[in-house]
């Protein structure tokens, strides 16, 4: 544990009574008192906080900047209009995943939003692969927290007013007493909610003054990954990874018009090939939303069958877990195409025993964003 | 003779009721498991030795074991936990059983901790 980095807030998680673990080089709170169960619901029926500052936080500046990030991502860069930001995805050559990504138009500049296990590599990536004329800085004396729930803006705009104004995937800096506060409209839950980046001194302040509120609990990491389950967001480094494209990964919603064969700024981007050609034709495998039909739940590593005595298996669960708002196991994998229509019967294994599971849309919980 | 609740190292607890142990786990084990969301119990009469694997419990976290506590027999399991798993996080000490197991020799429950060694040993 000594080796472990810890947020600006490491004391509060403690004083609040949370259970720390060791996550992505830091010390986290998994789950506070609440237990994660409870803290999901209050997340879905209320507003939880979350500290999330062990991300990478990055500013690219430059001349052109948008128009040099999408040689590192299939994403239409330049069509975030200021004020916006949008999900993105590096690639590599090969067409896999190397991590995804928040991509804020500051107006000025690009923000950048990296998973912490990747924060390393990403800004090396950066680094090696952006023109000179790019400044590529790492943000490290801001935290980062994540207020998310139907009475997150009911909160929030007791501190900043003017959250109320912002919809779905607005991102702006806001003067709060003299410092910049980037506040953006997003978040890993399916709900609705703000990440807010702000100076590391004044987080604990704010996250006091939040969980003082009614409305709002801390959250740990136990149930930001039980919500991010049943939104039907990827977790990186196990629903997608170096080996999975986009279009496997089913986010190729993420690839917009203007990047794909006939766009104006068709590919360039790494493994631009293989990408390209899988969204014109389809893909051999795909991620797809399962529901075990019993209790059990299967987690990451169940294998998938086309039946209850086939040998060979078809493919893998990457996700799963109970899901506390759906009240049954939900769980995310890879199948073959052919496997992956809706309602399509599987069987899983688990602990030596084949269990039934179909094929199901994704989320398992509608999306409550405000559009 | 009567004997008081043993608990295992294993954080389970045994009683004895009538000629039968009654077997459950332990308030610090549910609260360490956290939210439990599944349980798999034995068949009604399924032979057991000490240290099988008879229950899987799954909480919001992860999956674990319970063993087998002596040899024996298992002769009734609470169904009730199937259905409500939660009980089990409730009740852990009381109404969320697990089973119930004959054993030919009661006097091997003198080998487990009474209540003061196992608070001792949760420390």
């Amino acid at each position: 544990m000594a080796d472990n980095q810890r947020t600006p807030l490491y004391d509060f998680h403690v004083a609040q009574g949370a259970k720390m673990v060791p996550f992505a080089g830091y010390d986290m709170p998994v789950q506070y008192p609440l237990g994660v169960m409870k803290e999901h619901l209050h997340t879905r029926a209320a507003a939880g906080l979350f500290d999330v500052s062990h991300m990478g936080q990055v500013i690219l500046a430059g001349p052109d900047v948008a128009e040099a990030l999408e040689a590192l991502v299939p994403v239409s860069v330049i069509g975030i209009e200021a004020g916006r930001q949008r999900y993105g995805i590096f690639t590599n050559q090969d067409g896999g995943i190397l991590d995804d990504l928040m991509i804020a138009n500051t107006g000025e500049n690009l923000f950048l939003v990296v998973n912490a296990a990747c924060k390393v590599d990403d800004i090396a990536h950066l680094r090696a692969h952006l023109p000179d004329t790019i400044t590529v800085t790492e943000i490290t004396d801001r935290a980062l927290l994540a207020l998310q729930g139907p009475s997150a803006q009911t909160a929030l705009e007791r501190i900043v007013p003017e959250v109320s104004d912002m919809r779905f995937m607005d991102s702006r800096a806001f003067d709060v007493d003299g410092s910049q506060w980037w506040i953006s409209r997003s978040g890993y839950t399916g709900e609705d909610g703000f990440e807010i980046s702000l100076p590391a001194g004044e987080a604990v302040d704010l996250a006091e003054r939040l969980v003082a509120m009614e409305e709002v609990e801390p959250i740990g990491l136990g149930a930001r990954d039980s919500l991010r389950l049943e939104a039907g967001l990827c977790l990186y480094g196990h629903d997608i990874d170096t080996t999975t494209s986009p279009v496997e990964g089913n986010i190729a919603w993420a690839i917009q018009k203007v990047r794909r064969n006939g766009g104006a700024r068709a590919g360039g981007f790494p493994g631009a090939q293989r990408i390209l050609a899988e969204l014109d034709s389809k893909p051999t495998r795909i991620r797809v939303g399962l529901l075990p039909e019993g209790r059990a739940p299967m987690r990451e590593g169940v294998v998938l069958f086309e039946s209850e005595t086939a040998q060979t298996p078809i493919g893998t669960v990457t996700s799963g877990g109970f899901g506390p708002t759906v009240g049954a196991p939900v769980a995310m994998g890879y199948v073959p195409t052919r496997f992956a229509a809706e309602g399509t019967a599987l069987w899983g294994e688990v602990r030596g025993k084949r269990l039934p599971l179909h094929v199901a849309p994704l989320p398992f919980h509608p999306a409550n964003y405000k559009r | 003779m009567t004997i008081d609740t043993k608990y295992t190292e294993e954080h389970e607890w045994l009683r004895v009721e009538d000629d039968l142990i009654v077997v459950g786990i332990t308030e610090h084990a549910a609260t360490q498991l956290g939210d439990i969301v599944f349980i798999e119990l034995p068949e009604e009469g399924t032979v057991v030795s000490k240290d099988d694997e008879v229950v899987v419990i799954e909480s919001v976290k992860a999956a674990s074991d319970i063993l087998a506590p002596l040899d024996g027999e298992i002769m009734e399991v609470n169904e009730v936990l199937v259905n409500e798993p939660s009980k089990i996080n409730d009740d852990p000490m009381g109404e969320a059983w697990f089973f119930k197991m004959k054993i030919e020799d009661m006097s091997a429950l003198n080998d487990y901790m009474d209540e003061a060694a196992y608070n001792k040993h949760i420390g």
